[in-house]
Parts: C-alpha cells; sequence; structure tokens
C-alpha cells in the first residue's frame, strides 16, 4: 500500500482549474520530486495535501485511509506536514517556540522532547539561538528552522515548497543535504523544488507539472535523462 | 477633589477602561477584528449582575463565577455561529468588512433586546461598599474603584503569563502573526478564534461586574466605554497587551485632572484632540505592536 495515493484529483481558485486530474503515488520511504515551471500548480497540490485547499473532484488517500475532507490540523496529526514557499516562520517568536508551534498537535507534543534533541543535534545552529527571535536570522537560518519546525511534528510525510527559495549556492547544498538526512531517517519526502537538477539527484521518482497536469513521471534517473525535461527544466 | 485625589482616581478609573481595551485588543490582535459589540457585552454583564444583586442579593463581586463563564460561552457561540460564517464567506476578500459590520449590527441588536426585556432603567447594584472610600490624609479613594483596578494588575498579568507561557497562549499568537501558517502546523484555527473572542468577551463581561457596584448601567451604556476603549487600542498600539493598560491608564489620568480645570465637553474635546496629536506624530501607538503577536 502507498503511504500517499492522489486520486485525479481536480482544484480550482473560483472557476480557475488549477489542478486536472492529478494523481500521484508516493510509496512509503521515497524522495518524490515534483517538477514545474511558475504556475504550474506545484504549491496548490501540496496545499490540497495539507488539506487548506479542497479538491473538487478526486481522493487523496493516506496510510490507506482517505484524507480529502479533513481539516489541516488533522492531517498534521495524521502525520503529514509541510515546509512552506518562502518558509512561513512566527517571525516574532524566537527559535525555540517556532519549533514547539511545530509539535502543538497531540501525537507530536508526546514525542517533544525526542524530537527537540533530534534536530538540535542534525542543526546545532538552532540550539545555539533558542531564545533569538526569528525575524533577526538570516534567510539559510530561518529555512533550517522552517525544517525544524517541521520535523518537529514528527511527520511521516514531509513536504517542501521551494526550500533552496532566495538561498546562496552553498546554503542550498547544505539544505539539500538536509532533505537527504531526513529521508534517510525514514521520513518520505515530496519535493518541490527549482533546482531541478538537484533535485532529482537525491529523488527516487518524479513527476513533471504543467498547466496543472502531470504529463511525464518516473524515476529520477528516467527524468534527467528525458529529453523534454532536459531542454524544458534542465537548460541543456 | 484635590489634585492628588484627581490623579489617583483618574488612575484607578483609567485601570477600567484598560481592562475593557485588553479584551479588545486580544480579539483585534488574534482575530484581526474590530469588536463593535464589546461594549454590548460590558452592558450584557453589567445588567445580569444587577439583577442577580437585586434578586438574590448576589454580591456583583460573587457574580462572577457565574456570569464570566456564561459571558465566554456566549462569545464563544458569537464567533462560532455568527462571525466565522462571515469570516469563511469573505476568505478570498482582500479587505475583509463583513465581520466588522456584523458586530457592528449585533451591538445594536443587543442593546434593543436588553432595551425591551429590561428597560430603560439606569440600574446600580447599591452594596455596602459602593460609596465606601478610603482616606489616606485628605486623599480619598473610592473602594470599588480601588478593586477594580486590582483585578485590572491581576487579570493583565495573568493574562500575560497565558499568552507566553501557555501551549494555547502561544498558538493563539501563532495564529494572530499568520493564520495560514497556524493551520499548516496543526493548530485548529477555528477553535482558537472561538476562546479568543470567548475571552475577549469574558473579559468584556468582567469590566462591566466590576462597574456595577458604582456604575449606572443601562441598555447603551457599553457605548460610551467603547469609545474610550477604541481610543486605548490605538493609543497603545493595536494588539498590544500593556498597550491596553498603559493606554488605559493615560487616558483616566487626563479625563479626570482635565476635569479639575474644565468642564466634561471641554475634557473630552481635549482628549480627542490630544490623541489625533500623537496619532499625526505615533501613528502605531505607544507600543506600536504590529509585531508583537
Ligand atoms: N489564491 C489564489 N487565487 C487565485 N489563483 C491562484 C491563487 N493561488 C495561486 N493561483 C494561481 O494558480 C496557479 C498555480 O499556482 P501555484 O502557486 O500552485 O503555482 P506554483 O507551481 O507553486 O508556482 P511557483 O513556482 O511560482 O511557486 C497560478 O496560475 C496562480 O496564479
Ligand atoms: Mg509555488
Amino acid at each position: 500500500m502507498a503511504l500517499l495515493e492522489i486520486e485525479k484529483i481536480s482544484v480550482f481558485y473560483g472557476e480557475m482549474c488549477v489542478l486536472r486530474d492529478v494523481s500521484l503515488q508516493v510509496e512509503r520511504g521515497e524522495v518524490i520530486c515534483v517538477v514545474g515551471a511558475n504556475g504550474a500548480g506545484k504549491s496548490t497540490l501540496i496545499n490540497t495535501i495539507s488539506g487548506v485547499l479542497k479538491p473538487r473532484s478526486g481522493k487523496i488517500i493516506f496510510n490507506g485511509e482517505e484524507i480529502t475532507h479533513l481539516e489541516p490540523y488533522q492531517i498534521v496529526e495524521k502525520g503529514i506536514i509541510q515546509v512552506p514557499e518562502g518558509r512561513r516562520l512566527f517571525l516574532n517568536m524566537t527559535v525555540e517556540e517556532n519549533l514547539l508551534l511545530g509539535s502543538y498537535t497531540p501525537r507530536s507534543r508526546k514525542k517533544r522532547k525526542e524530537n527537540l534533541e533530534k534536530i538540535f543535534t542534525l542543526l546545532p545552529r538552532l540550539a545555539e539561538r533558542r531564545k533569538q527571535i526569528a525575524r533577526t536570522m538570516s534567510g539559510g537560518e530561518q529555512q533550517m528552522l522552517a525544517i525544524g519546525r517541521a520535523m518537529m511534528a514528527d511527520p511521516q510525510l514531509i513536504m517542501f515548497d521551494e526550500p533552496s527559495l532566495g538561498l546562496a549556492p552553498k546554503v542550498v547544498d547544505h539544505v539539500l543535504e538536509l532533505i537527504k538526512n531526513i529521508a534517510a531517517q525514514g521520513v518520505t519526502v515530496l519535493l518541490v523544488e527549482q533546482n531541478v537538477h538537484h533535485a532529482l539527484e537525491l529523488s527516487t521518482r518524479g513527476y513533471v507539472l504543467e498547466n496543472g497536469t502531470v504529463v511525464l513521471s518516473g524515476t529520477a534517473h528516467e527524468l534527467l535523462n528525458n529529453p523534454h525535461v532536459k531542454t524544458a527544466y534542465l537548460g541543456l | 477633589m484635590g489634585l492628588l485625589s484627581a490623579v489617583v482616581n483618574g488612575i484607578l478609573m483609567g485601570g477600567i477602561y484598560g481592562l475593557l481595551a485588553l479584551g479588545l485588543t486580544l480579539i483585534f490582535g488574534i482575530m484581526k477584528i474590530i469588536n463593535f459589540a464589546h461594549g454590548a457585552f460590558l452592558m450584557v454583564a453589567m445588567i445580569l449582575s444587577y439583577w442577580l444583586w437585586r434578586i438574590m442579593g448576589l454580591d456583583p463581586y460573587l457574580s462572577i463565577v457565574v456570569i464570566i463563564p456564561l459571558m465566554f460561552v456566549l462569545g464563544y457561540l458569537t464567533q462560532r455561529y455568527l462571525i466565522k460564517p462571515v469570516l469563511d464567506a469573505e476568505k478570498d476578500v482582500r479587505e475583509p468588512i463583513g465581520a466588522l459590520l456584523l458586530t457592528a449590527g449585533l451591538s445594536v441588536a443587543i442593546e434593543n433586546f436588553v432595551l425591551m426585556v429590561f428597560g430603560a432603567d439606569y440600574l446600580m447594584a447599591q452594596t455596602s461598599y459602593s460609596g465606601a472610600s478610603i482616606n489616606l490624609s485628605g486623599l480619598s479613594i473610592s473602594v470599588p474603584r480601588l478593586y477594580a483596578f486590582i483585578a485590572t494588575l491581576i487579570v493583565t498579568v495573568l493574562f500575560y503569563q497565558f499568552l507566553n507561557k501557555t501551549e494555547l497562549g502561544r498558538a493563539m499568537r501563532a495564529t494572530g502573526q499568520d493564520r495560514g501558517v497556524a493551520l499548516l502546523m496543526g493548530i485548529n484555527v477555528p477553535k482558537v478564534y472561538g476562546i479568543a473572542f470567548g475571552i475577549g468577551t469574558a473579559i468584556a463581561g468582567l469590566t462591566g461586574i466590576f462597574l456595577i457596584p458604582f456604575y449606572y448601567a443601562h441598555p447603551t451604556v457599553g457605548e460610551v466605554f467603547i469609545t474610550k476603549a477604541f481610543i486605548i487600542v490605538v493609543l497603545g498600539g493595536l494588539g498590544s497587551v500593556p498597550g491596553a493598560l498603559v493606554g488605559g491608564l493615560l487616558i483616566g489620568l487626563v479625563e479626570s485632572v482635565a476635569a479639575q480645570y474644565m468642564t466634561a465637553t471641554w475634557t473630552a474635546i481635549l482628549v480627542y484632540f490630544a490623541f489625533l496629536v500623537f496619532l499625526l506624530f505615533r501613528p502605531s501607538g505607544l507600543f506600536g505592536s504590529r509585531y508583537e503577536w
């Protein structure tokens, strides 16, 4: 049984159809990359999985259970979390408060101490800066915090929406390394990334989203060698 | 009343204004809603407290035990069944104004309902301590005002601790900062809204209960207070908890001291004019709290 199964969802903003009959499967332990140009509907897809947007048709199944109509907080409780586009930290709160808010749901709150320690070992910079206000941190540090906050939810599936956006190349490497680390811990990853080459390199499989529909899917290797992907997304 | 008495009693009254403003600023800080019905809720608590005292002989301060939970529930239900549907319908509107209009309408509805049921009489709970005052070498301090002031301080401190030290308080601040991402982190935002509105309404109720031993209640008494509370909230900084208290004390002080030298009409003109001038120089208020939550 796949961990996440999306069956032909269509999502609208008003009368505008942004996702049309999108299907997608994520197996436990995979790193799935979703590739697409600006406006293709990648964030919409992630937000629909999170339950913030509701599909007009289709189903979302997680761990064999339909979650299409659950509230966002119930979906987090089931074990799905996202690191939103643009980080979206609680900027006026401290590093620690941001992390604690990541484990607000009852299930993750029980494992809060343990997860906090894990994250501090993974990201020692955050431990040093516990009391720092998030607003005053660098872009890279903020991204680390956003990832740490999501990990505090003790997720089974973590979704990254363009985590390298606006970061210096060296920091991007660090972020991608971190995602690899998280995957190695057994957390399933869904990754949306502009940095298609790097993203596919650490993925098992990928989907190409164009104008709200899946036009291509396959193993990371297949996609990296696909002529369309090469010209449209890898700039080769 | 000497100047010193005016200062002291002004500060005490200012504390009450501050308490009312605290509820208003909480609702604004978390929900970004300006609650025009806040004064009406204060009035409801005053009237309830009065009648509990009148019919059952229940001391107004004891009626807290009954009225505060009731006000919380009233606030929670108001948000759940009246405000939430409007907010949901306006989710994609850039400048939502529906909730504001709704609370304004609600205020009028509550006032007229109370007018119909309880009449337009001016009511005050004449308790044994209503007219009592403490005399400190010529300085006279009204006892019920002093109690109200102490209650304000306690509530403000407790509330500040609640916001900063508890899980729910933290979730409330997070929701105030970014409701979208609060949802994504697993916070049940509608429930947080309900609780915030409930607490805000309970605070309005508490203010009313502390007023009733020395201030006349009538169906539109809330309007007197709500205007001041709005000014205090803006003066202190929208959404700022310390701002509500300090703003309240300032307004109470200015009002009381000015009354020593001029008529009430002139006092009002002075207060509002000073407020406008202040806003010219510091539009974000004393504690400029756009970042507070
Ligand atoms: N709240 C909204 N209301 C109306 N249209 C929207 C809204 N959000 C997104 N859209 C539209 O939906 C389409 C898909 O947007 P989405 O944000 O999912 O794209 P994306 O693939 O994440 O793009 P990007 O790479 O720029 O982040 C775009 O055409 C966008 O303009
Ligand atoms: Mg996007």
